[in-house]
């Protein structure tokens, strides 16, 4: 069983190392062949230089690599935080009080339809431009995953469970905090991927509102040079960071519900 | 003489819209008493045991636990359920402390019954495991472990033993015996086990087919321990039998 596993995640790994190979070598002979113009694609080599360059210097979009990251983290995993410590209660709460429910699911599904870039305007004439109304367009990316699956999570409780503690006498509260609310994790974390990786994707047009700072906007300043090895170390910046992201909330799942991993 | 009655039902009737399910029942049970629920299939015995622990609203009629409506947070009741109901997030050590938790218990009291259980039933050795880590046998045990933790007074088991292979039954069938000696708790078993429910009951109540009323409440006096190989054991298993198919 354990030997399996084992060859398996090998495999895994050949596997993968040979898929980034292929399509990096395919990457590189069609810029170095010359099928696509180095005006529009640069090679991986040379967008691993230009990677080691951006890790010092300004020049020529304005800030370091650090700089942006650093920016762009900032804005996101802050709106992303609002965004879950707001969003999973309420969902936790919507599910649990019918009354609740009733009175916000309305405002709720109106709201949710609305794409967050849709938002930009409205934003712009009431928060301005700067790191608030950057963060709102993210929150509200990452808002409604936490607030549904969290909801849902607490709808899809197990009624025999709920039971098993009111025939021991347990207040609604009791039920609550100790049955709806740990059965829910399992929706709540898919809620809470969800909305990493929406706060994480909305960042680029965030912003695009004003800025001087950030990944986002390394991007745009990449186009607007025509530089399009730094528009590609903006965008994997952004990609190899969500993906570690994601790594980091799958540890911090198995160590806060580690019911669903042992084995 | 009221005193001695742990269960009073009159009169009670449940309809699921126009579903007649149990229709107009009466009857005592004493304290102490250990009642086996015997009937076909969908009679309403699941329905029954909800009623009496207020998870479902009569339709008319009245059941009253120490002559007062239950009242789950007054009564000691320990409901094992027929469907799995150990919690998946605990594990088996705190699946059996809920209960005591809820009810608030000290915590020395707590600890001794846990150390009690996990021995009694055999679970001290996956006492830190969750319940998705164990059979389904197992994880009953656990669920059963929760509820003998209690000491409860009024102990309600829906098909308990259904899944399990016939040497844990017998185990824990001597079990549940052994708890309700030791702590007098009034105990309502449903089976569909015949020769399981005249191996542990003092009464035998045989329910109809739905509409349910009581076809019968047979008393068992046999002594204890229950030999099912004797001619009286096996004269009331068959006995019973025939009740439940008669229609
Ligand atoms: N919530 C409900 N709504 C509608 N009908 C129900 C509901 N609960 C039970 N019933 C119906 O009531 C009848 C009795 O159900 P119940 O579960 O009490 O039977 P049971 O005797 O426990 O059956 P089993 O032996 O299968 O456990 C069945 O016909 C069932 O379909
Ligand atoms: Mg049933």
């Amino acid at each position: 069983m354990n030997k399996t596993k084992k060859q398996g995640k090998t495999k895994y790994l050949i596997l993968s190392i040979l898929g980034l190979t292929v399509f990096f070598g395919i990457w590189q002979a069609a810029v170095k062949l010359g099928w696509v113009s180095e005006r529009s694609l640069k090679a991986p080599t040379d967008i691993i230089q230009t990677f080691i360059y951006k890790l010092t210097n300004k020049s020529p979009d304005g800030a370091t690599l650090p700089t942006h990251f650093w920016f762009s983290l900032r804005l996101a995993l802050s709106s992303f935080a609002i965004a879950t410590i707001i969003g999973v209660p309420l969902g936790w709460f919507m599910g649990f009080y019918k009354k609740l429910d009733m009175l916000l699911n309305p405002i709720f599904e109106i709201v949710r339809p609305i794409p967050p870039i849709a938002w930009i305007p409205i934003v712009i004439l009431t928060l301005g431009i700067g790191f608030q109304a950057k963060m709102f367009i993210i929150f509200v990316a990452a808002f409604v995953p936490n607030v549904i699956n969290s909801y849902l999570g607490i709808r899809m409780t197990d009624m025999t469970l709920v039971n098993v503690a009111k025939t021991y006498g347990a207040t609604d509260w009791e039920i609550f905090t100790t049955v709806c609310i740990p059965s829910s994790l399992n929706m709540v974390f898919t809620g809470i991927r969800l909305s990493l990786n929406a706060s994480w994707t909305t960042l680029v047009a965030a912003e695009m509102l004003a800025s001087t700072k950030g990944l986002g906007y390394m991007i745009q300043m990449g186009r607007t040079i025509i530089r399009p090895d730094i528009i590609i170390v903006g965008m994997f910046s952004i990609g190899i960071t969500g993906a570690l992201l994601n790594i980091i909330l799958n540890l911090f799942e198995k160590k806060v519900a580690p019911w669903r991993y042992r084995d | 003489m009221s005193d001695d009655v742990k269960v009073k039902v009159r009169g009670l009737t449940k309809k699921f819209g126009d579903l007649l399910v149990l229709d107009n029942i009466s009857f005592d049970i004493k304290k102490g008493d250990f009642v086996c629920i015997v009937g076909p299939t969908g009679c309403g015995k699941t329905t029954f045991l909800n009623l009496l622990v207020k998870l479902l609203e009569p339709t008319s009629g009245q059941i009253l636990i120490d002559n007062e409506p239950a009242d789950p947070k007054k009564h000691n009741i320990s409901f094992v359920f027929q469907e799995p109901s150990a919690f998946p997030w605990l594990t088996v050590e705190q699946n059996i402390q809920y209960g005591m938790k809820i009810k608030k218990l000290a915590p020395e009291v707590i600890k001794e019954r846990t150390e009690e259980i996990l021995t009694a039933l055999g679970l001290s050795d996956v006492r830190n495991s969750f319940p998705r880590e164990l059979s389904a046998s197992m994880e009953q045990r656990v669920v059963i472990g929760r509820s003998f933790a209690m000491h409860p007074d009024l102990l309600l088991m829906d098909e308990p033993y259904a899944q399990m292979d016939i040497k844990v039954r017998y185990y824990l069938e001597d079990q549940v015996i052994k708890l309700w000696q030791q702590t007098g708790s009034t105990v309502l078993f449903i089976t569909h086990n015949i020769e399981e429910a005249v191996y542990l009951s003092e009464k035998c109540l045989i329910l109809t087919n739905k509409p349910a009323t009581i076809r019968e409440e047979k008393k068992i006096d046999l002594p204890r321990p229950r030999d099912i190989a004797s001619e009286e054991f096996i004269e009331l298993r068959e006995y019973i039998t025939k009740q439940i198919k008669w229609w």
